[in-house]
């Protein structure tokens, strides 16, 4: 068994007992990352000197017992989250040579601990999209199947992690961003409750939606990731006090709602099959399926394409060519400004930018801006309502397993369309996981676990269970 | 329906250049897209008008300056920077 096989459970005993260090380890995922990635393009930098020289020291703190379960372990990181000292582009022309000037506070948390960071994955630009086509430096390829898209925006990190190029990864959600790759690459990947991951660091794009999240090979061991990244930050004012505690399962009571409308049309049969499948498997271990209707479910997607574009439109407002990246001259300052956005930010960036501003603007702002926010509270109490009276919901995180490197490329909306089952998550600001439930051929599938706000715990305890039956 | 006279005005309070082509294109992305957004013309008026207070997970703080020992490293970030300012050009 080679090393980058390992859970980062198994690699923590491995290191503790000494059976190899980590600097073994790294270089291990460092010779995959040089094997595979030409191929995947999952990576955007890789940070080969700086990897080893921690992971040196992290050795040192294993040798004097001074060490936790990710002391060690290598791990990759979305290139929107900064680490001080490496490049940070947001796959973005605008942010191309731009060096992170700090760490975001869940890297401050993962060096604390000792992790390895090998290099920095890649995204749709600014973390708009849903396949990381939208990255300004080429597409991520699926590692089971390279003609197919990795999803996105984290489509880096789920394939660094589904192709053994890292132990574990982070990634940000804002729509879809973490469940989607994590489906459609077939690893585990978690939206948690807004608020309970600190965002200081992570490049901002929809502000009120977004989270940073794990992503791993297994629910244990993104259980481990999330429970260090977690917690209040006073750099964030969004952030609360959370600290994630572990609990057990038991199916025998437990209550499981089945969003009738995440079963509509438009859902892959192979798709439905599957994840009707693993539904079943928990009522035989006794949990009590109830199907449950979440009304608001056909507004959310246009919802969301109002709410996030708006705040796209506020938060990158910043990118102006004084205080990052790209500065392209101009006649006068206005002009600066203009050249510098017009020739920093791709297709994508610049559509939300142009949608977000227009909802926003005099004469549109009640037909769009308030009435999409008059629509997040709908979409929040169906999930409200729902937890009264079930404890998880189980539904499918896409409708399609991973499409064609090309297939929407040309058409923004059939791409929106990939979100329709993951955004209302965001909406609400209710934690979400996906882990892999079976392949449509050889495509990975995700099964999604919904829960009520702060019950990761009991989403990860049930997920565990399903883990060994499906 | 947006036409393209709207597309540039909005370009430019976005402060955005676009060139003819991305206008266009802009254009016709954005009215399949807005024409999309009618969709909420259908949520029923009686459900929006069930008011819930918006859950506040913010925080409010005293506005006090606190020394931040990466100001210095943000400014360095900045493509033009003199004496420890942020340079731009000169606006009067």
């Amino acid at each position: 068994m080679e090393l980058t096989n390992f859970t980062i459970r198994q690699t923590h005993e491995g290191l503790k007992n000494k059976d190899f260090s980590s600097v073994e380890l790294t270089k291990a995922y460092l010779a995959n990352i040089k094997k595979f990635d030409k191929d995947l393009n999952a990576f955007l930098s890789v940070a080969q000197e700086s990897a080893l020289k921690e992971a040196e020291k992290a050795d040192e703190r294993i040798k004097l017992g001074n060490f936790t379960e990710l002391t060690g372990i290598p791990c990759a990181i979305k290139d929107a989250i900064l680490v001080e000292g490496q490049k940070c582009t947001a796959a973005s022309k605008i942010l191309e040579n731009y060096v992170a000037p700090y760490d975001a506070t869940v890297i401050k948390k993962l060096k604390e601990q000792g992790s390895i960071i090998l290099g920095k994955t890649n995204l749709d630009e600014f973390a708009m999209g849903s396949s990381t086509e939208n990255s300004a430096f080429g597409v991520t390829k699926n590692p089971h199947d390279k003609t197919r898209v990795s999803g996105g925006s984290s489509g880096g990190s789920a394939a660094a992690v589904a192709a053994e190029m890292a132990a574990f990864s982070l990634g940000s959600d804002t729509g879809s961003s973490v469940r989607l790759p994590a489906s459609f690459c077939g690893v585990a990947g978690i939206y948690p409750t807004y608020g309970s991951v600190s965002r200081f660091g992570l490049i901002s794009f929809g502000s009120s939606l977004e989270q940073i999240g794990p992503m791993a090979k297994n629910i244990g061991d993104m259980e481990l990731v999330l429970k260090a990244i977690s917690g209040k930050d006073e750099m964030d004012a969004t952030s609360v006090d959370y600290s994630y505690k572990k609990t057990d399962a038991d199916f025998k009571g437990l209550k499981i709602g089945v969003p009738k409308e995440y079963f509509g049309k438009g859902i892959d049969p192979e798709v439905e099959k599957i994840i009707r499948g693993a539904i079943n498997k928990a009522e035989g271990a006794g949990a009590k399926i109830v199907e449950i209707s979440l009304p608001s479910t056909e507004f959310a997607l246009a919802c969301y394409y109002i709410i996030a574009p708006s705040e796209v439109s506020a938060n990158l407002a910043r990118f102006d060519g004084i205080k990052y990246g790209l500065s392209v001259d101009g006649k006068d300052l206005l002009d600066v400004y203009i050249k510098t956005r017009g020739q920093g930010f791709g297709p994508e960036v610049k559509r939300r930018i142009i949608l977000g501003t227009y909802s926003l603007s005099s004469g549109y702002y009640d037909a769009y801006y308030k009435k999409a926010q008059e629509v997040r509270k709908l979409v929040r109490q169906d999930f409200e309502k729902a937890f009264k009276e079930v404890d998880l919901l189980f539904c499918p995180v896409s409708p399609t397993p991973a499409f064609k490197i090309g297939e929407k490329t040309a058409d923004p909306l059939s791409m929106y369309l990939a979100d329709v089952y993951t955004i209302p998550i965001n909406l609400a600001g209710v934690p979400a996981i996906s882990m892999p439930a079976g392949k449509a051929g050889n495509l990975p599938v995700g099964l999604q676990i919904i829960g009520n706000h702060f019950q990761e715990n009991k989403i990860l305890a049930v997920a565990q269970e399903m883990e060994k039956m499906l | 329906m947006i036409n393209e006279e709207e597309v540039k005005h909005i370009a430019k309070l976005a402060r955005l250049e676009l060139t003819g082509k991305e206008v266009k294109k802009m254009q016709k992305n954005l009215s399949e897209i807005l024409d999309y957004f009618d969709l909420l013309k259908k949520v029923p008026r009686s459900a929006l008008r069930t008011e819930t207070p918006a859950k506040g997970m913010g925080a409010i703080r005293k506005d006090e300056s606190v020394h931040s020992p990466i100001a210095n490293k943000i400014i360095e970030a900045s493509p033009d920077k003199k004496d420890g300012y942020i340079k731009v050009k000169t606006i009067l």
